[in-house]
């Protein structure tokens, strides 16, 4: 949604990994593959024990107090002055931009700032803090790249994209109307459960007439409320996080 | 667990409805973008650009009044304050009672239908008629406009058609030529019996005193043209600070309103006519309408006040291309209105309350917008204002207990192994209210929890590494 201004420098190799409550709960291999990549690429990873949630939810439903508990939560966990590295587009747009909004009046608003400036959304880190440019391996897919929302207007969306169409045998097919979002919206997706899903089938309408092999996307969220919705109707479509695909690429290099 | 009332009117919406509201607002909005990037190298620059300078008037309103005040009087203008909607009402009505006039015909004006002015004076026995041909039809079918530029996006030909012969204006024919042809030559023959009229304005520049007045059928025109006396409504925010600005303002809304290059008619109006002028209204009126307006202003949402009210956001609007815009219950729908119209309505905010929800998030509000209002960050100022005031909210999840276990690693850690036991547990049992939603229309994958840290616990175990254990 908006880009992470005036951001820390990476120095050293050395990361936080930022697991996101969905990946601790619903997608370990999502987190995996982070960690995997994360330490091909020659970095050091650290896993902050204590973390639970960037506070997003309570951020989105408007319960800004209790969203503000679990930011003090993360900035404590996350301290030092290691880069935060995120498979999420909106968690660490939260940390970098929505956590700023909530905190303005706070006391403590130049510590979180200060998070919000190490906070990397995973594709984001790759191709802009370490500099890789392309990828490694083998894919043979056609890939539906889903650019999540609270991408738009950040460098992830490019570099993502990047990443992925580097890949031998990784084929990016377009789809219509690709800006539109998903229909997930965090608590949205249960307060408004039919325009949730409308926009859902929209999106998976699209999806489908390019026929990928697989529909990836830098949000596990988006991706458990198209693929949710399109089990629930009796057509599942294939859905990665890009993390596992860049990993799954890794182990079928030459 | 039940669902937001915006949901439940998208659900109940009929499906033609929906196919006309989805349908006009997609083709409507990738006509204006590619206008503007056919056009304009890099128009996020412009959009960013016409930002700063509302944002300069909102900030400055309290200098900029009084200048449009004295410039407007300096042309020859007479400017009425009006604090809320009854004054405004008030104030058009003894315009009207001093001339004796009892026959108005009114141009697009989404200030009127705020304060309600149609209906105030048809009470008061003067006629005030709309001469737009979407308002026109929704007068004349005792409907509400749902789109703040398309204000019959929600109808269709046929349903026009039908109207038109319920109400004697000819035997059906849906062309849309035809449709015109006959509203046109109903309206003319009204604007040459009526006595005043009312306009709205798109921009009103503080250093001239200048009104502009956009519209694309000219019935602005004929209605100025035709009347010896001119009204123009005007929310407080309208201002312009130079007559150079209009460049940058009229190739925005143009494109972002209509997907034009320029809207077919733009009038420059400075008052009523000179001595010596061949043309022109005996007298000019200005009705500076505030109806909510400062405590927006003195509120964290000042930034949607820069809004010029040109319904890009509305068009790109995925809520709003499922909802139609009768299902925001205020003139102004969609995100822009989701924002505005619960500020608008002060201290009875609660009232609309559930309007910021109704939204993804998405941010192509944002992207689309010419004035560049961070309309997602005001949605979620307003969800954290309606939680503050207490507004109950049906289907937003509660909180609490999310966030006393995320503060606590090992009660998370707890929950997150406990978790398992919703694999057994069929849905209906399931003790999360906003679980058992999701499930209204998606599965739930397997849950997990924990895993990954068990993994990541092995994998260290196996690197021989103690740095960065998990715990």
């Amino acid at each position: 949604m908006m880009p992470n201004p005036g951001r820390t420098p990476i120095a050293g190799k050395r990361v936080q990994l930022m697991a996101t409550c969905l990946c601790d709960a619903f997608h370990d291999d999502v987190a995996a593959a982070t960690v995997e990549l994360l330490e091909h690429l020659g970095c050091e990873v650290a896993f902050p024990g204590g973390q639970t949630c960037c506070g997003q939810p309570a951020f989105n439903g408007g319960d800004w107090a209790a969203s503000r508990r679990v930011v003090r939560h993360t900035v404590r966990t996350f301290s030092g002055d290691d880069p935060v590295v995120v498979p999420s587009g909106s968690c660490a747009a939260m940390l970098f931009h929505g956590a700023a909004l909530e905190f303005e009046r706070e006391p403590d608003l130049d510590d979180v700032e200060s998070l919000g400036r190490r906070t990397w959304e995973l594709g984001d880190f790759i191709v802009n803090g370490l500099g890789v440019k392309s990828w490694p391996g083998r894919f043979e897919s056609a890939v539906a790249l889903h650019r999540s929302c609270h991408t738009r207007g950040t460098a992830s969306s490019d570099a993502v994209a990047l990443l992925l169409g580097s890949i031998a045998g990784l084929r990016l097919v377009p789809f219509g109307e690709a800006e539109q979002c998903c229909g997930f919206g965090g608590t949205f997706s249960v307060g408004f459960p039919h325009i949730s899903a409308a926009m859902g089938d929209l999106k998976l309408g699209h999806v489908r007439a390019a026929k990928p092999d697989v529909l990836v996307s830098g949000d596990t969220s988006c991706l458990m409320h198209l693929s949710g919705l399109a089990a629930r109707e009796g057509f599942p479509v294939r859905t990665m996080h890009f993390a596992q695909v860049l990993r799954d690429a890794l182990k079928r290099q030459p | 667990m039940r669902t937001q009332p915006i949901d439940q009117a998208a659900a109940a919406l009929p499906a033609e409805t929906r196919a006309a509201v989805y349908g006009g607002s997609k083709v409507q909005h990738e006509k204006g973008r590619k206008l503007l990037f056919d056009h304009y190298g890099d128009p996020n620059r412009l959009r960013k650009l016409a930002g700063e300078i509302k944002r300069h008037v909102v900030e400055n309103l309290d200098t900029l009044l009084p200048a449009v005040e004295a410039r407007l009087m300096a042309n020859g203008a007479t400017v009425h304050w009006a604090a809320t909607a009854e004054a405004a009402c008030e104030a058009v009505h003894s315009i009207l009672k001093a001339r004796g006039a009892t026959k108005l015909v009114k141009s697009k004006t989404m200030v009127s239908e705020e304060i309600g002015l149609a209906d105030y004076l048809e009470k008061r026995g003067i006629e005030a008629l709309e001469t737009d041909l979407g308002e026109f039809i929704v007068q004349l079918d005792h409907d509400q406009p749902s789109h703040i530029i398309a204000p019959i996006r929600h109808k269709n030909r046929r349903q026009i058609a039908e109207l038109f012969e319920r109400n004697g204006l000819g035997a059906y024919d849906d062309e849309p030529a035809v449709i015109t042809k006959r509203a046109r030559q109903f309206l003319r023959h009204k604007y040459l019996g009526a006595d005043a009229g009312l306009t709205g304005a798109n921009f009103v520049v503080a250093e001239s005193g200048r009104i502009v007045v956009v519209t694309n059928e000219g019935n602005s025109r004929f209605c100025l043209a035709a009347t010896r006396c001119h009204i123009a409504l005007v929310g407080i925010e309208k201002i312009l600070p130079r007559d150079r600005d209009l460049a940058l303002f009229l190739n925005l809304l143009a494109r972002s309103a209509t997907a034009q290059q320029l809207s077919v008619y733009n009038e420059f109006i400075l008052g009523p006519r000179a001595p010596g002028q061949p043309d022109g209204p005996e007298e000019t009126h200005v009705v500076l309408v505030d109806n909510g307006r400062t405590e927006v202003l003195a509120s964290e949402c000042r930034d949607i006040l820069r809004c010029i009210r040109c319904g890009a956001c509305l068009n790109v609007c995925p809520v709003y291309r499922q909802a139609g815009g009768h299902a925001y219950r205020s003139v102004y729908p969609g995100p822009v209105g989701a924002v505005l119209s619960p500020l608008l309505l002060g201290k009875r905010f609660p009232e609309k309350a559930d309007l910021p929800k109704a939204s993804s998030l998405c941010g192509a509000c944002n992207e689309v917008c010419p004035v560049n209002i961070p309309i997602p960050d005001l949605l979620l100022r307003l969800r954290d204002r309606a939680h503050v005031e207490g507004v109950p909210s049906p289907g937003t999840p509660p909180m609490g207990m999310w966030a006393l276990l995320a503060t606590r690693p090992a009660a998370w850690r707890a929950a997150l192994a406990g978790g398992r036991i919703l694999n057994l547990l069929p849905t209906r049992l399931i003790p999360i209210p906003a679980l058992r939603a999701w499930q209204l229309k998606r599965d739930l994958p397997p849950w997990r929890g924990g895993k990954f840290r068990k993994w990541l616990k092995m994998r260290r175990k196996q690197q021989g590494r103690g740095q960065s254990r998990p715990q």
